[in-house]
């Protein structure tokens, strides 16, 4: 071995980490997502072969929310703009001026909802979430005059409370079958 | 004289660009925190509607995504224009379904098995019969929790 120079350590040249660190930066950008994460939630009955027992409903607890192929809406037989259904998901579950063809109570109100395999899903998607947000409207209300906080402000046991005054109760039927599936 | 040595005449001093790669590294740690990765190329186009309605998915890990929508320009000619499946990252039929959550519940522990969430990520333009034949699906094999992945409305 011979007797080298003493060398010193050689500096690491900074200038080449910068591109390593630039690759690496560009591969992560590349190859990852901000993956979207938010969306309805929703609980699916569960499945039975037998069709569900014809239950006695009373008409005026129904809201029969129809939507056909060419994603109009009719409510109880009448055409309604998708605007107009919160309101009038909140009217019949709430039935304020206690009007015979309304809800007897909250507890007694189903919504029905009846679409077509050609409806579009972002027209089902709208129908659900102006549903969702009349009840959850309604919660909302609930929660101001029993508790005086918002709905999301309470706890987990009063929000459970006010659930079983006013239940989400969403029932969808077999789709019917007129329209064209793309 | 001589003892006062003059100053060098002017030039501004270079900018250090020691600090450059730790600048670059940092941004790096934020993609890699931030982000993860994409475990599966849509092959399928899902331009979810948006609502209001939203909640947010909490437990990541408990989520498996099935996509539904037409195939993206390149896959058309291999799986054609009408709407498909992807159920992780290959596209499926209906009846692929119970296979794919059972794979997915392997991965968790059984106490976890109750928890599990479906996200449907679904195009706006699809039909709902294909999101029936899914919905049907999902109910036979018990799975109930379903999440309609949506944008939030700019209200």
């Amino acid at each position: 071995m011979g007797k080298g120079k003493n060398r010193g350590v050689s500096e690491i040249n900074a200038g080449s980490m910068a591109d390593i660190a630039f690759l690496l930066l560009i591969f992560f950008l590349v190859t990852t997502t901000i993956q979207e994460d938010k969306g309805l939630l929703v609980k699916l009955p569960p499945w039975s072969d037998e069709p569900p027992p014809d239950m006695k409903l009373n008409a005026r607890n129904v809201l029969s929310v129809l939507v056909n192929a060419n994603n109009e809406l009719l409510v109880r037989g009448e055409p309604v703009d998708i605007e107009a259904l919160r309101v009038k998901t909140k009217e019949f579950i709430s039935n304020p001026r206690k009007e015979s063809d309304k809800a007897d109570s909250p507890t007694q109100a189903i919504v029905s909802l009846k679409i077509d395999r050609g409806t579009n899903y972002k027209t089902y998607l709208i129908v659900y979430n102006e549903l969702q947000a009349a009840y959850r409207e309604l919660w909302n209300e609930a929660s101001l005059k029993k508790f005086s906080k918002e709905y999301e402000l309470i706890g987990g046991e009063a929000q459970k409370a006010i659930r079983a005054e006013i239940p989400l109760v969403l029932s969808e039927a077999e789709p019917t079958s007129f329209g064209e599936e793309k | 004289m001589s003892k006062f040595k003059k100053k060098d005449g002017g030039g501004t001093p270079a900018v250090s660009t020691a600090s450059l790669p730790d600048i670059v590294f940092m941004l790096l740690f934020f993609f890699m925190v931030v982000t993860k990765l994409r475990d599966s190329t849509l092959k399928v186009v899902t331009n979810t509607p948006s609502a209001t309605e939203l909640t947010k998915l909490d437990n990541k890990s408990l989520v498996n995504f099935i996509f539904i929508g037409k195939p993206t320009i390149q896959n058309q000619a291999l799986y054609g224009t009408k709407a498909r499946i992807q159920l992780g990252d290959k596209i499926s039929e209906t009846t692929d379904i119970p296979l794919f959550l059972e794979t997915f519940k392997t991965t968790l522990q059984e106490s976890q098995h109750p928890s599990i969430i479906s996200s449907l990520k679904i195009d706006g333009e699809v039909t709902m019969g294909i999101v029936q034949d899914v919905k049907t699906a999902l109910r036979k094999a018990a799975q109930l929790k379903v999440n309609y992945s949506a944008k939030k409305k700019s209200e």
